[in-house]
Order: structure tokens, then C-alpha cells, then sequence
């Protein structure tokens, strides 16, 4: 590393970032301290009728739609051949795996006997269970993108032999990312059609597990462009030029097929409506909370996607990707709680307590810090000086 | 006595060599077990005096309530089972003055937490009983949001070894042969236990007996794929507090699509990503072929033209050439001529 580098990294330890980061890390342990000595009630708002509150609707169900963009974007350029999206493999891949793991970790506060998490897999399996479908595909695909991220890995550390191995396998395990994330952003729509008469109508469907996964397509997506974003003015010294000529190339692109997937998400869920004839809930207030998710959140991302492809209108496509990732959050909570137990008085009713905020708050806290941990030690935005053009 | 015990050896080996097969043959299923016993509850006969509730905490050995069960004012407000309560009694107001409803687990024939739990901590007995095994419960909660009925309890005050509490039709008194604590308290006979076959006879036969007194359905008989605890009721069920808009399914039906098309995804997602993998490579290979042809027939037709056009500038130098020479040659003949012609004259001059 340079003096330069170094002077850079001291200058900015008290920067506003790292000072927001640091209450909320503190906070977080408190948190933490209270919830493995109180027991959830103690730190959580949840009760006998409202079982899971934010931690499952944001830091499980957001965090694996959002995560999705790891096998969108490899899926786009080792199996759809486009080669083009390289360069935003890396990050695309190391969001996904800082993704799950981070799921992974959310979920010890939330159940009740985290050490038991591994019992699923290896000591009683629930086969009946969707839960189990999740619980077996998260694990297994947190391992396949761990092993998809390792190329950056050797490749800082100088371990070059292993990291060709690795490389050599880069198709098989697209592949297999694209079927266990299939499996398991879908199974977590279906963990909710065992309960259709706690889910308003509007919300319930057979095709739940087929709206889940198709949604999870542009957030993934969306997640790319978004991210992007964020990190274009923070990391642009680490970015090479072939990172920073192909981006506005990938948000084209990746802009136009979102715009596709929303409007194709927009007619299944049409068709949805349709099958179990609800248009008559669409004249009561769920209703029009449902056509604002559909219209502000489906429909007029994927319009304003469109004009921006059209246009070469990079903000433009940048405010419609913020505006899906916002969308793909508002659908999550729907399900999982706004709709959730909607037969149930208001009083009755789950809202998350500020100790149950804190601790999504320092889960995100540890991705954001994590990756750019990541980000400015391993080639994530740049290609290794050794293997240039080694793809 | 040594002939039943080997009998019993035997009969349990048997269960164990048949059990994995009807395991894997209904692997979806729970049921259905013909002998499977129930509680039928008879609304028009419960008085809400709370001694089931009181019966209950005792066998259960659960923790002292806040208010004692012989206080009626608890009634007022509508409860549900929790942590220290695996039943309750509530009120709610009749046509005819105050009826009231027991609610506690009603131990589904395809119960929706068995279906849910992802470590088969939920067993549905052969006995009828829909019991939990702490033992290996991760606290994931997935049991309370598929639960139709909501029933199953968590202890959200333990920090470290929470459980799942919920009503289990008091498996080990009927082990013991013993009733469940609140069907043998009950002073009123609003609780029968027996076989599930028969009590369904019984509520007909006092729907039939009663007509005007009661509401022509045994709540429980088929709802969510039907329940080993059933009600009968004068109040429409819906009014007692029992939901009638949930179906006949039962919740492994309501899961089982989403847990069909699994295989189907690991089965032909590869050959569809694998063959959207090779048309890609291979409209690439194709398109490069094109390309190196393109490539060497425009060299080749270049290489053609440069040959010929080389070619003709030869043989346009070689024809110039040649002109120039004739031009010299004529010109060297010409002088040489005119010079020949000079000295004629000059001699002729001369002479």
C-alpha cells in the first residue's frame, strides 16, 4: 500500500460515516447484550399473535430479494454470454455473499436457540416444511458464493493455483446459484401459502412463490444499479477502466431488463388477481394500498426504466433502480406484516420497537463496513494486475 | 404376561420395519389414523365457570395465573392461549344471554405447525395428540405463523431456551389411560372424549335430537382438513369466535405445489441454464467463424486486386520501356541517317 493510500485512510476515520457507523455499532452490541440476556421479549415488540416482526420482513425477506443481484448479474454474463457485465460480476457477487451472511447473523437474534440453526440439515429434517426448503438453499448457496468470491480472495493473497481451480469452476456454479436461488427466493413467498387465512386476500396466491422469485429478478437487478450508485464516489479510486468504460454500458442494460422483468411482474400479478377473482377487495382501503405498491412501485419504475433506456438518461435509471429496491421492500412488509393478521383489531397490531430497528440497522452497519473492508483490499473494482484479460 | 410383552416386542418391530415405508409413501402426510381420538365441545352446555381452565394449569403443571380461575371477571375480555395457558374460556353475547367457547390446540389431522416445523419437532400420534418436542425446536416461530387456529405460545421471556407451549391433549394421562384434566373436570358434560368416529355420531345425533337448538354443522368435522377437537354450537361459529372462512384444505395441500415444483427446478434448471449456455457459445463460435472468413476473403480479394494491379503496372512499364528504347533506337537511327545525309551533300558540294 502507498503512503498515500495510507495518509487517506487516517485522514477519514473521523469522517460522518464512520462516526454514524459507530453509535449504531455500539447501540447494536447493547442490543445484542439485552436480547441474549431478556429473551425477544425484552428487546422486541413481538407477541403471541405477531410471531415475526422486522428482523424476518427486513433482514431475512429484504436482504435475500436485495442480495439477488449475485446470480442475476453472473447469470447474465457466464450463462446469457454477456460478456460485457464482467466487471460488475465481482461487486455484484461480493454484495450477494455479505448479502446472506448477514441474514445468516440476523437470524441469531431472531430465533429463540440460534446454536440449533444447523439441526435442520443435519439433525431432524422437516421435509414438509418450505421453512426447510430455505433453511437448506440459503446454506447452500452462502457456500456457493463464498467459493464464487474466493477468486478475489487468492488473488489478493498471491495464491494463484488454487484460485485458477476455482475459475475453471466459475459455469457449474453459476448454475448452481441460479437453481438454489430460485428455490429459496421463491420458497420464501411459499412460506406464507400455508396461512391463507391470515393474509389479506390481495396478497395471498397460489402464485406467491412465482411472484417472489420474479420479483427478486429486478431486485437483484435493480440492487446492481443501485449499489453502483453508492459506491461510484466513495471507491471510484479503486475502479479501473474497464469497470468505469462498461458501467454506464450495464446500466443500459441492465436497465432495460428490468423494465422488461417489472412489466412481466406486473401482468403475473394481474393474472394473480384475476385467478382468484379479488378486483372487488380493490375498492377498499387494502386496495388502494395495493394498487399504490402496484402502480408507485411496480408499474412506474419499469415506465420510468424504459424512458431512461430510451433516453440514455443514466440518473433517470438510477432513480427508477432506487425506486424498485424501495418497491421490493414495501412488497416484502405487505406480506410478511402489513397484511399480515390484517383481521386483527389495531390494538392487536405488531409495529417494530427502536430496539428491534437498532439491530437492522447494525446488521446493514456491519455489510456496509465489511465492504468496503472488501472493496479496498481485494480486486472487486478492478482487475488484478495479473490476470488481466485472464476471463 | 410374557407372551403379551414379546407379542408387544414383536408388534414394535414390525412398526419399525413398516414405518419408514408409509413414511416415504406419505411423506407429505400425517395422518390420517383411523383410531384417532377427539373432544367434541358443546357450546349450549358450557357455563364459562373456568374449572377446565383451573384443571388444565394443574396437570400441566403450569405457572400460578395472575388473577385465580374461580374470578368470572376474567371473562370479560377476550383472551387467547399463551404462554402459561394452554386453554381459555371465552364469553361472547348470545341471542339468548352470554354463550361461551373453550379454545385451546385443536390437534389438526394434518396439523398446519407439523406441516411448518423444518426439524419435525410436532408429531400428530396415533392416539390423536399433537405433541412438540422441545428438544430439538430452534424457536423459529414458523409454527405460530401457520397455525389456522392461532394457537401455539412462545415463551418470549426466556433468553436462551424458549419453548413452544401449547395444549397436548394431555398425552401422558392418556398413556396412564386417564382423561385430559379438563374433559374429566368438567362439571356439565360440555367436553366428551372418545374416539373421533364417534363423537361425530354423537354431535349428529344432537343436532338431530335438537334442531332448533343448534346450528346444523360440527365445526372441526372437515374444516382445515378437519380436527380431533370439534364443536357444536346455537350461535353461528363465527360468532362464538371460530373462523369459517378457512377451508376445507388442510395445510400440507396448501404447500404441497410449492414443494412439488422443487424437484422440477433441480431437474431442469440445468439443462435449460446449460442449454442457454451453449446456443450462447455457440452463436459466439459462429459468429467468430464468420468473422475469420470474412477476414481472409477480404485479404485474399486484396491480395488478388495488389497481385493484378501490380501486374498491369509491370507490364505498362515493360510496354514503356520498350517505347522508349524503339524511341531511342529511332531516334540514334534517325541521326545517324540525317548525319550519313549531311556528308552526302557536303561530298557532292565538294565535288
Amino acid at each position: 500500500m502507498t503512503v498515500e493510500t495510507v495518509t487517506a485512510e487516517r485522514k477519514s476515520l473521523f469522517t460522518p460515516f464512520n462516526i454514524i457507523a459507530a453509535v449504531i455499532l455500539v447501540a447494536g452490541l447493547v442490543v445484542t447484550v439485552m436480547r441474549f440476556t431478556g429473551g425477544l421479549g425484552a428487546v422486541t415488540n413481538l407477541d403471541q399473535n405477531n410471531p415475526w416482526g422486522i428482523w424476518i420482513s427486513f433482514d431475512l425477506l429484504c436482504g435475500v430479494a436485495l442480495a439477488a443481484g449475485g446470480y442475476t448479474t453472473s447469470a447474465a454474463c457466464y450463462i446469457f454470454g454477456l460478456k460485457k457485465y464482467h466487471s460488475g460480476v465481482r461487486p455484484a457477487i461480493l454484495t450477494a455473499f455479505l448479502g446472506y451472511a448477514l441474514v445468516v447473523f440476523a437470524l441469531h437474534y431472531d430465533v429463540g436457540r440460534p446454536w440449533r440453526l444447523p439441526y435442520p440439515i443435519f439433525v431432524q429434517q422437516g421435509t414438509t416444511s418450505l421453512l426447510f426448503e430455505v433453511g437448506l438453499c440459503v446454506f447452500l448457496y452462502l457456500t456457493v458464493l463464498f467459493v464464487e468470491f474466493t477468486p478475489a480472495m487468492f488473488e489478493w493473497l498471491g495464491m494463484k493455483k488454487i484460485r485458477n481451480i476455482v475459475v475453471k469452476g466459475t459455469l457449474a456454479l453459476t448454475i448452481m446459484g441460479v437453481i438454489l436461488s430460485t428455490l429459496h427466493q421463491s420458497s420464501l413467498g411459499a412460506l406464507f401459502s400455508i396461512a391463507p387465512s391470515k393474509l389479506h386476500p390481495l396478497w395471498y396466491s397460489p402464485y406467491l412463490p412465482v411472484f417472489f422469485f420474479v420479483s427478486s429478478i429486478c431486485a437483484g437487478m435493480s440492487m446492481v444499479i443501485f449499489e453502483g450508485t453508492l459506491s461510484h464516489k466513495p471507491m471510484h479510486r479503486l475502479m479501473d477502466k474497464e469497470y468505469l468504460d462498461n458501467h454506464d454500458g450495464l446500466i443500459l442494460g441492465f436497465g432495460k431488463a428490468t423494465s422488461l422483468v417489472l412489466f412481466g411482474y406486473f401482468a403475473i400479478k394481474l393474472i394473480g388477481l384475476a385467478y382468484d377473482n379479488n378486483w372487488h377487495y380493490l375498492t377498499t382501503g387494502w386496495g388502494a394500498w395495493y394498487m399504490v405498491e402496484m402502480l408507485g412501485f411496480v408499474a412506474l419504475p419499469s415506465f420510468l426504466y424504459a424512458v431512461g433506456v430510451r433516453d440514455r438518461n443514466i440518473p433517470l435509471i438510477k432513480w427508477a433502480a432506487g425506486l424498485t429496491v424501495l418497491g421490493i421492500v414495501v412488497n416484502r412488509f405487505n406480506v410478511s406484516l402489513v397484511a399480515f393478521n390484517y383481521f386483527l383489531p389495531s390494538s392487536q397490531r405488531y409495529f417494530p420497537s427502536w430496539s428491534e430497528i437498532t439491530i437492522s440497522l447494525f446488521v446493514v452497519a456491519i455489510g456496509v463496513l465489511a465492504f468496503r473492508f472488501i472493496t479496498t483490499r481485494m480486486p472487486i473494482f478492478h482487475e488484478h494486475p495479473d490476470y488481466k484479460d485472464a476471463h | 404376561m410374557l407372551r403379551r410383552t414379546f407379542l408387544g416386542l414383536l408388534g414394535a418391530a414390525g412398526a419399525s420395519v413398516a414405518l419408514p415405508r408409509s413414511a416415504a409413501a406419505g411423506s407429505k402426510k400425517f395422518g390420517p389414523h383411523p383410531d384417532t381420538m377427539g373432544v367434541l365441545f358443546d357450546a349450549t352446555r358450557c357455563i364459562g365457570c373456568r374449572k377446565c381452565e383451573a384443571a388444565c394449569n394443574e396437570v400441566n403443571e403450569l405457572p400460578a395465573p395472575d388473577r385465580k380461575f374461580d374470578d368470572l371477571s376474567v371473562l370479560d375480555t377476550e383472551r387467547r392461549t399463551d404462554e402459561k395457558t394452554y386453554t381459555v374460556v371465552n364469553k361472547y353475547q348470545g341471542m339468548n344471554g352470554p354463550v361461551y367457547r373453550k379454545a385451546q390446540c385443536n390437534h389438526c389431522l394434518e396439523p398446519a405447525c407439523a406441516s411448518a416445523c423444518f426439524v419435525r419437532a410436532f408429531k400428530k400420534q396415533p392416539n390423536g395428540a399433537v405433541t412438540y418436542d422441545a428438544s430439538v425446536c430452534v424457536g423459529c416461530r414458523y409454527c405460530m405463523v401457520a397455525c389456522p387456529f392461532s394457537i401455539p405460545a412462545y415463551e418470549y421471556g426466556e433468553p436462551l431456551t424458549p419453548r413452544v407451549m401449547k395444549c397436548t391433549l394431555c398425552a401422558p394421562r392418556l398413556a396412564e389411560g386417564k382423561l385430559p384434566g379438563c374433559v374429566e373436570r368438567c362439571p356439565k358434560e360440555a367436553l366428551t372424549f372418545g374416539p373421533r368416529d364417534a363423537l361425530i355420531e354423537i354431535a349428529r345425533a344432537r343436532i338431530a335430537a335438537f334442531p332448533g337448538k343448534y346450528v346444523d354443522h360440527i365445526y372441526g368435522e372437515r374444516e382445515m382438513g378437519g380436527t380431533s377437537w370439534m364443536y357444536i354450537s346455537g350461535e353461528p361459529f363465527s360468532h362464538i369466535g371460530l373462523r369459517e372462512d378457512l377451508g376445507t384444505a388442510s395445510a400440507p395441500e396448501l404447500t404441497a405445489g410449492a414443494l412439488a415444483a422443487v424437484p422440477m427446478v433441480v431437474g431442469l434448471w440445468p439443462v435449460l441454464l446449460g442449454g442457454i449456455y451453449a446456443v450462447s457459445r455457440r452463436k459466439d463460435k459462429v459468429a467468430n467463424e464468420e468473422r475469420v472468413t470474412a477476414v481472409k476473403d477480404a485479404l485474399a480479394k486484396a491480395a488478388a486486386e495488389a497481385e493484378k494491379k501490380l501486374h498491369e503496372e509491370l507490364s505498362k512499364a515493360e510496354t514503356a520501356g520498350r517505347r522508349r528504347i524503339e524511341v531511342e533506337v529511332k531516334k540514334a537511327v534517325e541521326e545517324a541517317l540525317s548525319a550519313k545525309d549531311e556528308d552526302a551533300e557536303k561530298s557532292e558540294e565538294e565535288v
